[in-house]
């Protein structure tokens, strides 16, 4: 799938995450985290699955997390992506 | 005769404070207050260098002390508890001298023992007379009880007590005799009315949390404590007041009689105490609007000293006869102990307050906390530093199960009881687990050696230490 416009996903709500995805030549991925410190490396993974499963190669996604676990990341990354599919 | 001066300055040089000495101030202005931020100003601009502030709470309206520390005007800060902002600088380590934690009743012990000693106590008065008289029930800063301050005036050596509404002598009804006062000081303002008491507490609409509270209320009627005479403590947290709710519901049903309410006292305790459900109010601080006219108008609402609710100086203190008493917690390591000085990351954001000293007196004493929170776990194997030994822990209670405390040789009847009446019993390590498949497991966080605090139980022997953070 392609990220052909901007979109977003989730609320800044404690335990949410908000993803928001852009068109972009390269992939570029930047996580902010309440809980960096205690969980980049699972939150980088989550994304990196979703962006796989869903064949994308290119785009913006940023993610500023308030502390969602891994389901959530994933759904709103995947809901992101879709709502920036190109559909239009 | 007349003990009033012009201005902070001048009472501040009449009380020739001097370098190296310690200043203190209570906390009944919350997070409205002015006066520590007016009189450390005054300080600075006398030129008057390294004081110890020993403050019963810091809030984050206190700021501009990160300020005074780096000019070296504060050297050092004693207080019960710290809200993030200055925790935040503190734990960045821009103080040589590590903040002393105390507790609200070890700070006033610590006091009347010696082993705490006051040059200069400055004390907000939201009324006083020009003899230093004076009382926090009344005047546009009303803030009601004012418990955390009697051990101030009554042990420093110079009193300085600073009001925005000044009555003429003799003020009726006052808390704080003009016996211990030395100077009085009129300013405009010494808060704003909205940080000092919230206009409402609310209950928790949050399903969690109303879950949670469920499950306390129900321990507390398992445990056969809720009978007449009936003795509770419930802090100001949306659950924990849930949790009172439910427990009056019981008392009203049933018809039975406590005999007293205890602590920061909320509408919920008030309304307890107006449907009968206590015989009295222990109030050392009013949280809401309520309860300060309810301090002002019922002779049943009764103002308590820091010592006479905590402390451990006196013959005996209001927590050594509580039956229950309801806490929160950011951690609870497998063994219990309870961390609510800092966050997840290290950095303080609060302290014991009363946390430790209710514990160690209540029959029961009941944590009551999520699973988990933003993805952090409740349960750790060892919290970051502990506020409150895990021997005077009995329960902990989550919205997905209960831990009973049965390490130290306790309890054991306690969880039987728990079982009978069918509550979601497990084990702490449960817990733990639990929130870990739910979230993930959180890798440690990177403390360095350098202690930024250090933490004092009770009785003035040193509990812990806090690390700054890398």
């Amino acid at each position: 799938m392609k990220i052909t416009s901007t979109a977003v996903a989730g609320t800044l709500e404690s335990s949410d995450v908000y993803v928001k995805v852009e068109p972009c030549d390269a992939l570029e991925i930047s996580i902010e985290s309440v809980v960096y410190n205690q969980f980049a490396e699972e939150i980088e993974a989550s994304v990196k699955n979703v962006l796989n499963e869903m064949g994308v190669e290119s785009g913006k996604i940023s993610i500023n997390d308030k502390g969602a676990i891994d389901c959530v990341i994933q759904a709103r990354v995947e809901t992101a992506i879709k709502r920036a599919g190109g559909n239009k | 005769m007349s003990k009033l001066v012009e201005s902070i300055k001048k009472a501040v040089e009449l009380v020739e404070l001097k370098d190296g000495m310690t200043i203190s101030f209570h906390h009944h202005m919350r997070n409205g207050d002015f006066v520590l931020n007016m009189v450390m100003e005054a300080i600075a601009e006398l030129g008057i260098k390294d004081l110890t502030v020993n403050a019963s709470s810091v809030f984050d309206v206190h700021e501009p002390i990160i300020g005074h520390i780096k000019n070296g005007v504060v050297t050092g800060i004693e207080c019960n508890y710290m809200g993030a902002k200055v925790g935040k600088a503190i734990c960045e380590g821009i103080m040589e001298k590590p903040v002393v934690f105390r507790t609200h009743g070890g700070r006033p012990s610590d006091m009347e023992k010696g082993t705490s000693v006051i040059d200069v106590a400055f004390i907000a008065a939201p009324t006083a007379d020009d003899m230093g008289n004076c009382t926090g029930k009344v005047g546009k800063s009303a803030c009601g009880s004012m418990g955390y301050a009697f051990a101030d005036a009554m042990n420093a050596k110079k009193v300085v007590v600073i009001t925005d509404n000044l009555v003429q002598y003799p003020l009726n009804d006052f808390s704080i005799s003009e016996v211990y006062v030395d100077y009085v000081v009129a300013v405009d303002q010494i808060g704003d009315p909205k940080g000092i008491v919230s206009g409402t507490t609310k209950i928790t609409r949050d399903p969690v949390g109303l879950k949670m509270a469920s499950y306390a209320a129900k321990v507390i009627d398992a445990s056969g404590l809720l009978k007449d005479g009936f003795s509770f403590q419930t802090g100001a947290g949306g659950a924990t007041l849930a949790t009172a709710k439910y427990v009056q519901d019981m008392m009203l049903e049933r018809g039975i009689k406590g005999s007293y309410g205890m602590g920061g006292i909320t509408k919920y305790m008030v309304e307890m105490l107006n449907n009968g459900c206590f015989q009295a109010l222990l109030d050392v601080q009013c949280f809401d609007l309520d309860a300060v006219e309810s301090i002002r108008s019922n002779p049943r609402h009764m103002e308590v000293s820091a010592t006479h609710y905590a402390g451990v100086s006196g013959k005996s203190a209001g927590v050594d006869n509580l039956d229950v008493v309801l806490l929160g917690a950011t951690q609870v390591d497998v063994d219990f102990n309870v961390n609510v000085h800092t966050d997840s990351n290290g950095y303080i954001m609060g302290g014991s307050g009363g946390h430790s000293d209710t514990a160690a007196g209540s029959k029961l004493a009941i944590i009551i906390a999520p699973l988990s929170r933003a993805r952090l776990p409740l349960v750790v194997d060892r919290c970051l530093c502990t506020t409150t030994p895990g021997s005077t822990i009995d329960v902990v209670v989550t919205q997905r199960g209960i831990a009973v405390n049965t390490k130290y040789g306790k309890n054991k009847e306690l969880k039987e009881k728990l079982i009978a009446a069918k509550l979601p019993v497990c084990e702490i390590e449960d817990l733990k687990a639990m929130a870990e498949e739910l979230c993930g497991v959180p890798k440690a966080v990177k403390l360095t050696d350098k202690v930024v605090a250090n933490i004092l139980y009770r009785d003035g022997t040193l509990l812990d230490t806090i690390k700054a953070v890398k």
